[in-house]
């Protein structure tokens, strides 16, 4: 009797252990399920790289090309704007601030990790999208540039916590060699932790950037929402993400534009499968 | 060549810089929220239903709904995700399929929001004709939480030294007993803190319910898991972005609420985390 219920849980164990593995198919089979459907009608090619995304006129067009520069243009703008500031934040924390600052700066980090993105969309709304419009006398200021102002705080914590841990986890013998040998405290950092660290900082740039194509809530506020291939970043844009939530809730299951959405869903899909599956090797070879 | 000393200086003084780039916006967000939400704050605001176009009255719907669903979340995350644990601690080798595993929790974790959203809707929704309700909504939040309980029960599960269980083992008891009786009571506070973080992240998002379940105005509560909800991140869109003339006083409110919420729960799992660290060293 024992011995069957250890089998009982044993197995249960196992099927839960596997479940991450399971989930993860099961998002990828539904995502293709419903997204495949679309290539019916749409070629692929169309709907990689067609300019025009009409999803309600007759007949209607699934490019998403306008949705990716968007969220490409956006992207570019939080990693330009998150990377040198995340990646001196995280130096500042791991070999300068005092023990207090230290403490100090990474509850605040993890405060912002926690406030919800909607919150944040809410605040990018309500302050930051007054002030751009203001600031550079623009007709409004939802536009790329508000989300990636927004995006850049929001890929913070995920690039400081990952560039941190890569920094401490450089020995100290290389640090105490070149201090010995007579480097002010910044030579040993720029020329030693830095280039040291380098799979890992990598890693915390690719997780970073992750965060911020996968970002929904924040993005579709702020940004404007206006399905064309932007030409500025002073303009409004319209995400991947802000496409599938605006639009989902409008659609007539099993319609075209619902395949389509659910297409939109595999691309993103795949972008992070592969930052997410390259940072862990990045970080793998770091150990 | 410029001294190295001057060069440190100008350095660090940018790194100073970059640290306060990210920590002064975090709290002047906060400040901002408490100083113009806290006067919307009353009994009345958080106990009666949304009124008027949801111009007046307060937000207990969406508050009482973002609880359902989160309860909902974890009843299915919690044990999942600590099986799950159990087996990457206590009884994977270290092989190919746990290298798996590792890579699917990661992917899980990285998976965007709204991608989450879209599976419930196929998934919960559609194909097994849930409908849009609370139960697939919980289902959705469940499955998105799951990698932080698993991250945070193993992480506490192998902070439990091994003596114990081979102190265990040799006294007879079997391996389901051991992990029961003298691994899990020993991980107990580090399962807590995920748990907490898990309750923390599904309280707070948006995306994955927006299909699944949320409720645009629905000024009752709801009866059976089979109905919809008003839940407090949607309230907090809908306001602020679908509905006109909703005053600000009403929407830094909402956001109040929402931010403490997910900020008290933060701080018991700091806290839990604190003094898990200080136990350890048994």
């Amino acid at each position: 009797m024992k011995k069957i219920k250890e089998f009982l849980i044993e197995k249960i164990i196992f099927l839960c252990g596997i479940a991450s593995i399971i989930f993860v198919l099961l998002i990828f089979f539904f995502l293709l399920k419903e997204g495949l459907s679309l290539f019916k009608t749409t070629p692929i090619f169309k709907f990689l790289f067609g300019k025009n995304w009409y999803p309600i006129s007759e007949p209607p067009e699934f490019g998403i090309l306008p949705l990716l520069c968007g969220s490409f243009l956006v992207t570019i703008g939080a990693g330009i704007l998150s990377v040198p500031v995340g990646i001196g934040c995280a130096i500042y924390i791991a070999y300068i601030a005092p023990k207090k600052i230290k403490e100090l700066l990474k509850n605040t980090i993890e405060l912002l990790a926690a406030i919800p993105s909607v919150v944040l969309g809410f605040i990018g709304i309500s302050i930051l999208s007054p002030f751009i419009k203001n600031i550079f006398n623009l007709p409004t200021g939802l536009t790329a540039l508000t989300g990636s102002i927004l995006l850049a705080l929001m890929a913070m914590p995920t690039i400081v916590s990952i560039a941190e841990d890569a920094f401490y986890s450089i020995p100290k013998s290389y640090i105490e060699a070149a201090t010995s040998l007579g480097a002010t405290r910044w030579q040993v950092i720029w020329r030693v932790c830095i280039p040291s660290a380098g799979s890992g900082l990598l890693a915390a740039i690719m997780l970073g950037i992750g965060r911020v194509i996968g970002e929904t809530m924040a993005v579709m506020m702020v940004t404007g929402n206006a399905a064309i291939i932007p030409k500025s970043i002073f303009q409004p844009t319209r995400t991947l993400t802000a496409t599938i939530a605006a639009e989902m809730g409008e659609v007539v299951v099993g319609s075209e534009h619902y395949f389509a959405l659910f297409a939109i869903g595999i691309v993103l899909f795949i972008i992070s499968f592969v930052i997410n599956v390259s940072a862990d090797i990045l970080l793998h070879k770091n150990k | 060549m410029r001294n190295p000393k001057t060069t440190q200086k100008i350095a660090f003084f940018f790194l100073f810089l970059s640290a306060m780039l990210v920590f002064l916006p975090v709290i002047f967000i906060i400040f901002v929220i408490i100083q113009k939400g806290i006067g919307a704050i009353n009994l009345n605001f958080l106990l009666d239903v949304p009124r008027n176009g949801m111009k007046a009255g307060g937000i207990f719907p969406a508050i009482v709904g973002t609880i359902y669903l989160v309860f909902g979340a974890i009843i299915f995350a919690l044990p999942v995700g600590v099986l799950a644990a159990i087996y990457l601690s206590e009884y994977s080798k270290n092989n190919y399929l746990n290298r798996i595993i590792r890579l699917a929790i990661i992917n899980l974790a990285g998976v965007p929001s709204v991608v989450y959203g879209l599976f419930g809707l196929a998934l919960f929704v559609n194909f097994l004709k849930f409908g849009v309700c609370i139960l697939s909504g919980s289902l959705t939040l469940g499955i998105m939480i799951l990698p932080v309980i698993i991250t945070a029960t193993r992480e506490a599960l192998e902070n439990v030294p091994k003596i114990f269980r081979e102190v265990s083992l040799s006294l007879g008891a079997t391996k389901w007993q051991t992990i029961r009786y003298v691994v899990l009571p020993n991980a107990l506070s580090g399962i807590l803190t995920g748990v907490i973080l898990g309750i923390s992240r599904a309280a707070g998002e948006t995306a994955p319910i927006l299909f699944t379940v949320a409720a645009f105005y629905l000024p009752y509560l709801p009866k059976s898991i089979f109905e919809q909800v008003m839940a407090l991140p949607y309230h907090l869109y809908v306001i602020s972005t679908q509905v006109p003339n909703i005053s600000e006083k009403i929407k830094y409110g909402t956001a109040l609420v929402l931010l403490l919420l997910v900020l008290f729960m933060n701080l018991i799992a700091i806290i839990l985390r604190h003094k898990f660290r200080k136990k350890k060293s048994w």
